[in-house]
């Protein structure tokens, strides 16, 4: 079969699945469990109404418990265990974690995370609001918002692509393409870098690419958080004196800090598992590995499930009290 | 300590929506002018130009001689209130105060010490330290005004201050503006309001706004006594005046006049010959009614309608086609008029007369 026939079926089927198992879940809860008549008919309205809620979440539950909660728990188990050659696992304790521990390739990891995680939710949300802010008086404002958004609707492999030809160097003599080497030798550099072997720095560029697809993401929400500051309190800051800056910075910015607290840490999130551009620019080599991406080294180019799963429960453990202090601000920004 | 003066002044929305047209205005040092007017007919409009916040479309803005169509809002020495208050929410009240002077760059000391005493007079000595949203209605409104004063400005703008607060707060908070005003003889304020009360109580000269334009300007007492037009005349007190329809019969010192209904009435409003057989409109307020047996009566109708009041008895009664009921407001008590038929008169000096719409008396 065509794969696109597949995937339209597949949509029909899983959307029609849905509507399915609501429409008869409802009716055979309403009909056949607790019919809305005879001499129960308050308690059994009552009860359906309790009952509906979790009939509804029923799939959700079983698919969030089926792809997140058990794979937690399992890796957790494989964490703690070795493959034995010739087939089966061993407990072992906490050695993987001590053999993973003992690896200069996990310490690179780890700290490039913590750079990752230092420049690009800042980047991303500083960009994002300074993005928001000035095009919202512009009458080609929107134009400009679509374009910088677009970058969300990359894939971060797609991105990755686009940003190594920005990075590209060829061999002397050829003919060069990269747009970054161009810039460096128009401003007297000598010949065309190699910039993604470039230890340390390169680090940045690769965080360039996640800063470029999440600026878009950023402004979007920080638009709205600044259309909704006031307008009235702008008006008096005005006639109380403040310039532009003063306003941006002293009136609105502190108006939608929570909201940018929010922005911050959904990056800080998505900085945390960053795998995809690591992976498709680099590969980790030249120093520029991140925990995800060793993760994915270990668990299936070393098949070492055991190292594999340990560090995935780092990254797990990293993530989980940013995700917390996230919700409860998105909470807090509801209310 | 300030004089202000509207030359030709007009507003054009987005160069096509036209809001104000030809506003001349003069308003002296110290003096408290309130602009009224039906809602969306420019109020707030006149007032942001005047603080700089919407930019005049035509005609000259002068405060203390200067032109300052250009002059940015802070530098015109103005302060405004707004009716949402616009606290900075995520300042306390001290912060919220003091942020004016703070970009102005005043030394702290002196920062201090204005707070201190401008707290002290506004009674928010306690709320110093909170944040807006842990504040009353009142205290909000209060602590606006506080930031207006800090900045000591030559003009003062409120654009509707009272109109978010409860009735017995509104009152309470319109004597505190009352005795503020008497503090700061000096100051200039312009206050825009919906509510007559307000108007008249505070007012040291009124401002009608209607059709792009100024309908009246005067005292409170000039703009209810004699209205120059039938707009100003309905617009100001409570309920509004009737107009019964008429023609003048006899000219002079007194008018004499025949209204459609038949009536016969004589006003103060002197005429001359010519105005013989001119069709006016007899302006009566309901307050001026009188209820008589005399044959030179207004009107004789039957009660539809009682409103008791206690202090006053509101009468209403039918009137012509497809327009509001006639209305007399009595004092006292009068039970059991509801469903007879009543004369009412007023005497000649209550009685005022429009011809298309203009006051006789302005001629
Ligand atoms: N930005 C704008 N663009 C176009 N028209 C506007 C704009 N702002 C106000 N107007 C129009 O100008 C007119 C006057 O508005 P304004 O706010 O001054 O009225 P107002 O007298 O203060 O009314 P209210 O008593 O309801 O506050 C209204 O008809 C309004 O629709
Ligand atoms: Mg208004």
């Amino acid at each position: 079969m065509h794969p696109a026939l597949q995937g339209i079926l597949t949509i029909a089927f899983g959307v029609g699945g849905c509507v399915g198992y609501f429409y008869l879940s409802n009716i055979i809860l309403d009909h056949a469990i607790f019919p809305a008549r005879g001499t129960h008919i308050a308690r059994n309205i009552r009860r359906a109404n309790i009952v509906r809620p979790w009939l509804f979440l029923l799939p959700a539950l079983l698919a969030l418990g089926l792809y997140l909660a058990y794979p937690v728990f399992e890796t957790l188990r494989l964490s703690l265990t070795e493959r034995v050659p010739g087939g089966g696992s061993v407990f072992v304790g906490l050695d993987n974690y001590k053999q993973m521990l003992g690896e200069d390739k996990f310490w690179e990891a780890l700290q490039n995370n913590f750079l990752w995680l230092l420049v690009v939710p800042a980047g991303a949300t500083a960009f994002g609001l300074l993005a928001a802010q000035l095009t919202d008086r512009i009458a080609w404002g929107n134009l400009a918002k679509s374009l910088i958004f677009m970058p969300m609707a990359i894939s971060f492999v797609g991105a990755a692509v686009i940003w190594k030809l920005v990075y590209d160097a060829r061999p002397p003599g050829a003919e060069q393409i990269g747009v970054l080497n161009a810039i460096y030798i128009y401003y007297g550099g000598d010949e065309a870098q190699q910039w993604l072997t470039i230890p340390f720095w390169n680090s940045f560029f690769l965080m360039a690419v996640l800063i470029w697809i999440q600026t878009g993401f950023a402004m979007v929400i920080l638009s709205a958080a600044l259309r909704g500051v006031p307008e009235d309190t702008i008006e008096a800051a005005i006639v109380d004196g403040a310039n532009p800056f003063q306003i941006f910075f002293r009136i609105k910015m502190p108006q939608i800090m929570g909201t940018i607290v929010v922005v911050w840490t959904t990056i800080t999130i998505v900085v945390l598992k960053v795998f995809d551009i690591v992976f498709a620019m680099t590969n980790g080599q030249w120093q520029t590995q991140v925990l995800a991406n060793y993760m994915f080294d270990k668990l299936f180019r070393a098949n070492d499930w055991g190292v594999g799963s340990a560090s995935a429960m780092v990254i797990m453990l990293l993530v989980s009290p940013i995700l917390i202090w996230n919700v409860y601000n998105a909470r807090k920004e509801m209310r | 300590m300030a004089n202000l003066k509207l030359t030709d002044i007009a507003k054009t929305y987005g160069g096509t929506v036209n809001v104000l047209n030809n506003i001349n205005l003069d308003i002296q040092t110290g003096e408290l002018v309130v602009f009224v007017g039906p809602s969306g007919c420019g109020k707030s409009t006149l007032l942001r130009m005047i603080a700089g916040l919407e930019k005049i479309s035509a005609g000259t803005l002068e405060i203390d001689g200067q032109v300052v169509n250009d002059i940015p809002p802070a530098q015109r020495g103005i302060a405004m209130v707004f009716q949402s208050y616009a606290l900075y929410p995520h300042m306390t009240v001290r912060d919220n105060m003091s942020f004016a002077l703070k970009i102005a760059g005043k030394p702290k000391a002196e920062i201090d010490a204005t707070i201190e005493r401008v707290a002290k007079t506004l009674q928010l000595g306690e709320l110093l330290d909170r944040l807006p949203k842990a504040l009353s209605g009142g205290q909000r409104q209060r602590v606006a005004i506080g930031r207006s004063i800090v900045r000591n400005p030559k003009v003062y703008l409120f654009d509707e201050p009272l109109s978010n607060l409860d009735a017995a707060l509104r009152v309470a908070t319109r004597l505190e503006i009352a005795q503020l005003k008497e503090s700061m003889p000096d100051s200039t304020m312009v206050y825009v309001t919906h509510d007559q009360v307000e108007a008249m109580t505070l007012a040291d000269r009124i401002v009608v706004l209607a059709n792009k334009g100024i309908a009246q300007v005067g005292t409170p007492l000039e703009l209810y006594e004699s209205p120059q037009n039938e707009f100003v005349a309905q617009f100001i007190g409570s309920p509004a005046m009737n107009l019964f329809p008429g023609k003048v019969i006899g000219t002079g010192d007194v008018t004499s006049l025949r209204l459609d209904g038949g009536g016969l009435i004589t006003s103060d409003v002197p005429t001359t010959d010519e105005d013989m057989g001119l069709t006016v409109n007899v302006g009566v307020r309901p307050e001026d009614m009188l209820i008589t047996e005399v044959e030179n009566w207004v009107m004789e109708c039957t009660v539809n309608i009682i409103e008791a009041l206690g202090d006053v008895t509101v009468l209403y009664f039918d009137s012509l086609e497809g327009q509001a009921p006639w209305i007399a407001k009595l004092p006292g008590i009068h039970n059991g008029l509801r469903g007879q038929s009543v004369r009412l008169t007023a005497t000649p000096a209550k009685v005022h007369l429009f011809h298309n719409g203009q006051s006789l008396l302005y001629r």
